[in-house]
């Protein structure tokens, strides 16, 4: 049962992670000043709700792993984030597209999750959740600029969302552990958080005047630690440093 | 995370602590334990946040609390923003105040529950947030508050209400940038969470 805890854990962990990770690239680069703020708060926050879950996950654990144990020496097959996470951050449409249909998912998941009979879960959702909201709104607002906005925005968001749409079924793929959690109380049922997301999802698509395209494949298998050909160079990079040099501290 | 029922607690505590270790300004002589937190909370109500230095953490609801654990004294705080780089500063400054008055063995525990808010901000915070020149949290936390932009905020300069939002992340993670309209001023406001 710990064992089900610690990877549910880790995948919401990861999730965090990867995503901060990525979004964390565009400190410095963003397009104009106010949005590099805004992705690099944004990614702050991620990384920020990434620490909590994985020292907790050290904990249920049991094995004394910090969260810098988790996120720094565990291999490429050992990560169970979903894909979307992983992928490049392309260009501003794309990272935006990504990020609209994450917050989405985290806003829905983690307001159900705030209800978990684990209370340190629950805490960390009640807390995260706030910000979800606020990445939410932010997301949706540009969706909306850029896909109202110009020919080449509007061409360039129609592509970002063509091409993200196939990693999203991933999402909602419930598995064992997800079962198992949500028998204990903990876990959120994510039929429930699909019907919400794709609402929102219609919704902000409709106010953004783009079509939502037609699924004709699907990816996935992070949550198996079955990762794309990205993921190997993100950690590389992520984790050089104290693969370097072991328990070096700021 | 580390909530514990903190009464109970407390009360054994305070004399585990008379026995063990004497409080560190016995100058005084014959100091409960019960006036070694209040002095440890009056030291810690000097310690000033790192990114907004006009504010104590106290003023900001950052400590939570303060309590005994056997000869450890155990400093509550809670984290504004999940990834606040300012919390291990913070964290840190708490050690070395207290160890600067004498505390030698002190711990610092972040709490999560119950999440912080803009509302925990004390009066007098507000008012020297006002006077720094950055816009307290207009009302209390509300989704309305957080999902809709905030108009009609006063300028911290010349209080025209013709303001508008620049940018909804700022210079740190609890605030968004606005601009006067009157006077063409930009100016921090403090989000409400």
């Amino acid at each position: 049962m710990s064992s089900d805890l610690f990877q549910y854990i880790i995948r919401l962990g990861d999730n965090a992670l990867i995503n901060g990770q990525r979004l964390a690239e565009w400190c410095g680069r963003g397009p104009f000043l106010e949005e590099d703020l805004a992705l690099a708060n944004t990614a702050l926050d991620l990384i920020g709700r990434a620490r909590m879950l994985l020292s907790y996950a050290g904990e249920v654990e049991g094995q004394g792993r910090s969260e810098d144990d988790l996120a720094y020496f565990r291999n490429e097959r050992e990560f169970r984030n979903f894909l979307i996470m992983e992928l490049p951050v392309g260009d501003f449409a794309f990272t935006t597209a990504r990020q609209f249909f994450v917050d989405a998912y985290d806003y829905y998941y983690y307001r159900a999750l705030q209800d978990a009979t684990d209370t340190t879960l629950a805490a960390i959702a009640a807390k995260t959740l706030k910000e979800c909201e606020y990445h939410l709104r932010h997301s949706s607002e540009w969706m909306v600029r850029l896909g109202d906005g110009t020919a080449q925005s509007q061409a360039r968001l129609t592509r970002a969302v063509a091409e993200l749409m196939p990693f999203t079924p991933e999402f909602f793929a419930a598995d064992e552990i997800d079962q198992v959690m949500q028998e204990q109380g903990i876990g959120v049922d994510l039929d429930t958080v699909a019907t919400l997301w794709n609402n929102e999802v219609d919704r902000v698509l409709r106010e953004a005047a783009l079509a939502r395209p037609p699924l004709s494949f699907t990816r996935g298998g992070g949550r198996q630690g079955l990762h794309s050909e990205h993921m190997g160079f993100l950690l590389a990079e992520m984790q050089s440093l104290q693969r370097t040099y072991p328990g070096l501290q700021w | 995370m580390a909530s514990k029922p903190a009464a109970a607690l407390l009360a054994t505590d305070m004399r585990a602590k008379q026995v063990s270790s004497p409080p560190p300004y016995t100058a005084t002589g014959g100091l409960s334990a019960g006036s070694g937190i209040r002095q440890a909370r009056r030291i810690l109500e000097q310690v000033a946040d790192p990114e907004i230095p006009v504010l104590t953490i106290a003023d900001l609801g950052i400590l939570r609390a303060l309590r005994w654990r056997h000869d450890r004294l155990q400093v509550i705080i809670t984290p504004t923003y999940s990834g606040c780089p300012a919390m291990q500063t913070i964290a840190d400054d708490i050690r070395a105040a207290l160890n600067r008055n004498g505390y030698t063995r002190v711990e610092v525990i972040t709490q999560l529950a119950p999440p912080w808010t803009t509302d925990w901000l004390s009066a007098a915070g507000r008012k020297k947030l006002l006077q720094y020149g950055i816009v307290p949290p207009a009302g209390s936390t509300s989704k309305q508050s957080l999902r809709v932009p905030v108009t009609g905020l006063a300028c911290p300069r010349c209080q025209s209400a013709n303001t508008e939002e620049i940018s909804r992340f700022g210079s740190t993670p609890c605030k968004a940038l606005y601009r006067c309209n009157a006077c063409l001023e930009p100016f921090d406001y403090f989000k409400c969470l």
